[in-house]
């Protein structure tokens, strides 16, 4: 039974990764919620241990040791208290978990751009890693998409297509593809497979005889692109939850017991991530864009206008996948990063020492500075796939003035405007333990560009998952903690957007704050730190053809955050552009004074 | 004082191997517990479905899809060859009929009303597993496979590409610090595993794949050269699948790098000896690496510990380790100290380190994390 939000002062969450599970505690302090001890462990899911549970009661264990307070049963379950006086126990038990590689799915659709689009957006938005998405326009033959299928071993199956009351053909035609070709689950052979049918509502009696064959386990909701122009991916995606607790995870060691344990349903890391960020939009009535960089993978999730995506680039990561990335970005592109001299033979035989030890860390200055150009890079690709993918619906129609025509602008704009992000927030390795938070921030901005106005956090110790799953059963202790604990704010960076030519004005600026004023011009490739670790107002005047958010030209006068960083003020114009060589390697170098990412 | 624990790659003389062999789904075991097998022999088999050949039959006779099931000159569940006559239009009037010929041969599966489309299963493809390694069969996973046991002398490499490989062990290089060149291979090394020493040439590997060596073991490869043979730039290292006439295994990592000396002396010890070899690695949960594996002549009753799968060791005063990131990448040393508190590194981290005494002597300070055990 779910408890009153009232009766809840305690709260134990962990979140169990590929490797190590984290535990945080939550207490009620003063009247105010605040996550007062961390812990963690190794993750047990993988033999020996097999059992998810053990890493969990390890993780507690060391959480009850730091705060004092009794957290573990004898027999190693969470305890509960019966009272808000007792002095030991929690009132709340959450978890979420990526381990064991998470929530691996297949999507298909009709036509690419429409509903097979649709389906991954309500996949990756629930959480998961698309591992392909099929659709009757991917330039696939149908035995080549067979083949494909075949080769997947997906933990479920989504299905779109057709606008409900339109054609049925081709979406009955996908299913025909996928049932013969049975693709196998990765949990062995005796689990049947969920298939997830959110497609025409008309197809369904020919989507369950097609799946009638058994090894499947066929749910059918509701469209998820009932019209074109509307998106509906609110059941696909509860269902995609569902079925990822009922059968994925009941197959995974020790997860039933798990399960049982929480007073909520488990949720896949990423789907709590992109919860506790659309929360935090919808309150504070902003455009947020969040990452997550691991060894693997980056996520990018944003809310722009209260429109939420995510976006898993599989292969972009700063260990497994480092080599990847600077085969993706080219090494020309990862080096302009760096100002110092390097060879590059050694550095490419040094990024594979990388992928095949990933757990190593740069020891010396130099593998630092070359990790960090890495990163932005891999951020940069990312986010490069997320505008790509953080659209508007494809295939509306849409009335067209003689300019449009004109620009040839495909359907489908990107909803990710860098001018409209209002903050932009970090997490992952690379960007949480950087040496230096001056470092972090610095990464953000050349990999993201954000214009204009936009704060910059980091999420030190990853609690946005415990979080995301926390305001499900108590929304305002949620958003307590990750204002106070969970978010460090590194400052704002101010950016004009415009063509920017060293030496020449890009804006005037004016900042006022307690204890402290500042005036100047800023410069065209010029890069300019002011500490301010609180609010400050600031006034900026940019100069013809560069834009701060109230259009070319015009004055812009507002408060803005500091933080441990401070004010960036970045005149290197949008989008970024520089020169190659030896130009380029002294300008970086210049950067990094200014924004004193190294120490002397 | 807390115990640290660091992962190592096993380089062991004798070792009680146990090779876990699985079959892809369920099928048929053809060993039992207590049989000696070779290598090469077959241990599990099983018949993997058929590839499916879809058919757009409404399209190609140009009907309804309601149609196509009355239009199929074979009954679902036939077997069909290639190019033979599968359906046929009604034509009009009895004339101008489409005969339409099945792009596949196999089954036919289906023939489905609401789309039109006929499916083609193809004949069933046998999967067969070998034993790896010769020994005993110690145990039958019921129908999925078989794990045989032998003792073993056992190298696990970094980073490997191609899949299994077997063969008589050979020398290329007598020293663990001599360059792996073309001119070291010669016709007689065919069928060989053949044992480098530091870094392989992009030469070699192409004058051992022209020769017909089975595989290459050695200290390093560059990047560059690796590139070259593969035809692309490896992005993750998942490897096993590569078919570049070669497996090669790498026992330090990437760059101009010596093989261990221990790891070198322990292969040339078996020269003329059979030992099966994998490339694949996969280095994601659920680890692999690659391996060499060489049976003993004398099998030991119950002295030889479970080998397999990379080690977690303690580190303690003493040690042995390797360095495997730079500025000492490679260096071989012995842990000297252990600090409790971390120290802040070059890079302005901060980290738990140890103090390794390198073999030249030289004392160094590395982060725990940039070390790996040397497990017996």
């Amino acid at each position: 039974m779910r408890k009153e939000p009232s009766r809840i002062k305690v709260v134990v969450a962990t979140d169990c990764g590929s490797t190590t599970t984290k535990a945080i505690l939550i207490e009620c302090v003063d009247g105010v919620y605040r996550q007062t001890h961390r812990a963690e462990a190794p993750t047990t899911v993988e033999a020996p241990f097999a059992d998810v549970t053990l890493g969990v009661t390890n993780a507690v264990t060391e959480l009850q040791e730091l705060s004092g307070r009794r957290l573990v049963n004898d027999d190693g379950t969470i305890l509960r208290r019966t009272s808000t006086d007792d002095a030991d126990g929690c009132d709340v038990y959450i978890s979420t978990s990526s381990a064991g590689g998470g929530l691996q799915m297949m999507v298909a659709g009709v036509v690419k751009e429409m509903t097979a689009e649709s389906a991954k957006r309500a996949a990756l938005g629930a959480g998961a890693i698309v591992m392909d998405t099929i659709a009757s326009n991917d330039r696939r033959r149908p035995h080549e998409q067979v083949q494909r299928i075949r080769e997947l071993r997906p933990d479920m199956v989504l299905i779109s297509g057709g606008t409900d009351g339109g054609d049925m053909k081709k979406v009955t035609e996908l299913a025909e593809l996928i049932a013969p070709a049975k693709p196998r689950p990765r949990f062995g052979g005796e689990y049947s497979l969920p298939i997830i049918f959110a497609g025409n509502r008309d197809a369904r009696p020919a989507i369950e005889r097609t799946f009638a064959g058994g090894g499947f386990d066929l749910k059918v909701v509701d469209n998820l692109r009932p019209t074109l122009e509307r998106e509906n991916l609110g059941p696909a995606r509860e269902t995609i939850h569902d079925v990822f607790l009922e059968h994925v995870m009941a197959h995974a060691p020790g997860y039933d017991r798990l399960i049982a344990w929480a007073d909520a349903p488990i949720m896949p890391t990423p789907g709590a991530v992109g919860d506790i960020l659309q929360a935090i939009a919808k309150g504070r009535g902003i455009n947020v864009v969040g990452v997550d960089i691991g060894g693997a993978t980056t996520d990018v999730f944003s809310v722009f206008d209260g429109t939420f995506n995510r976006t898993v680039s599989a292969n972009l990561g700063m260990s497994y996948s480092i080599s990847n990335v600077c085969a993706e970005a080219g090494m020309d592109s990862v080096l302009r990063w760096v100002h110092l001299d390097m060879d590059e033979r050694e550095l490419r035989n040094r990024v594979k020492n990388k992928m095949i030890r990933p757990t190593t860390i740069p020891q010396t200055h130099e593998a630092l500075v070359f990790e960090q150009a890495v990163s932005r890079e891999a951020l940069r690709l990312a986010y490069v796939q997320h505008k790509a993918f953080a659209t508007e619906l494809k295939g509306v129609q849409q009335q067209r003035t003689v300019g449009d025509a004109f620009s040839q602008q495909e359907g489908g704009r990107s909803l990710v405007s860098g001018m409209k992000l209002d903050l932009l927030v970090a997490s992952g390795g690379v960007l949480s333990h950087a040496p230096r938070m001056e470092q972090t921030a610095a990464m953000l901005i050349d990999a993201f560009e954000p214009e204009g106005f936009t704060e910059l956090a980091k999420d030190s110790i990853f609690m946005m998952p415990h979080l995301g799953v926390l305001a499900t059963v108590h929304e305002r202790a949620a958003m307590e903690v990750f204002e106070r604990d969970c978010l460090v704010m590194l400052g704002t960076c101010i950016a004009p957007a415009g063509s920017a030519v060293a030496g020449k004005p890009v804006m005037r600026w004016s900042a006022r704050w307690e204890g402290g004023s500042a005036e100047g011009t800023l410069m065209g490739q010029e890069m300019k730190l002011l500490r301010i670790s609180e609010r400050a107002q600031v006034e900026v005047m940019p100069e013809r053809g560069f834009d701060v958010g109230a259009g070319p030209g015009v004055a812009v006068k507002r408060e803005v955050r500091g933080g441990s960083v401070g004010l960036i003020l970045d005149g290197r114009g949008r989008p970024l552009s520089m020169p190659s060589g030896a130009d380029g390697r002294r300008l970086v170098a210049a950067w990094a004074k200014a924004l004193e990412l190294h120490p002397d | 004082m807390a115990k640290a624990y660091t992962p190592g790659l096993t380089v062991s003389a004798r070792v009680r191997y146990r090779a876990r062999r699985l079959l892809p789904l369920t099928g048929r075991i053809t060993v039992k517990v207590g049989d000696r097998v070779a290598a090469t022999d077959v241990v599990a088999q099983t018949d993997l479905e058929g590839d499916i050949t879809p058919m757009k039959m409404s399209n190609l006779l140009s009907c309804a899809p309601r149609d196509v099931p009355g239009l199929l000159l074979k009954p679902v569940g036939s077997a069909i060859a290639k190019d033979e006559p599968i359906a046929q239009s009604k034509g009009i009037f009895g004339m101008m009929k489409v005969t339409v010929k099945a792009t596949a041969a196999g089954t036919i599966e289906s023939a489905s009303d609401s789309t039109g489309m006929v499916m083609i299963r193809g004949a069933a493809q046998p999967v067969q597993v070998r034993a790896f390694t010769s020994g005993r069969v110690v145990e039958v996973l019921g129908s999925e496979g078989a794990v045989i046991e032998n003792d073993v002398a056992l190298v696990q490499g970094i980073f490997g590409i191609g899949g299994e490989a077997y063969g008589p062990i050979a020398v290329g290089c007598a020293r663990a610090d001599e360059q792996l060149e073309a001119s070291s291979i010669r016709s007689e090394h065919a069928g060989c595993i053949l044992i480098g020493g530091a870094r392989m040439t992009i030469d070699a590997i192409r004058r051992a794949i022209e020769v017909g060596v089975a595989a290459i073991v050695s200290g390093g490869i560059d990047d560059a050269d690796l590139k070259a043979l593969l035809g692309h730039d490896l992005g993750v290292a998942i490897t096993g699948s590569e078919k570049v006439g070669i497996t090669l295994v790498v026992t330090e990592g990437f760059g101009d790098i010596a093989m261990a000396s221990r790891t070198h002396d322990l292969l040339v010890s078996h020269i003329g000896h059979t030992a099966s070899l994998n490339g694949a690695t996969q280095i994601r949960a659920g680890v692999m690496r690659p391996e060499i594996v060489i049976p003993l002549a004398d099998e030991a009753a119950g002295d030889a510990s479970a080998g397999g799968g990379a080690t977690a060791g303690e580190l303690l005063i003493g040690t042995p380790v390797r360095v495997i990131r730079d500025p000492w990448f490679g260096a071989l040393g012995t842990v000297a100290a252990l600090p409790e508190q971390p120290a802040v590194l070059g890079s302005g981290s901060k980290a738990r380190v140890l103090e390794v005494v390198l073999a030249d002597g030289q004392r160094v300070t590395v982060p725990r994390a940039n070390v790996e055990l040397i497990a017996e």
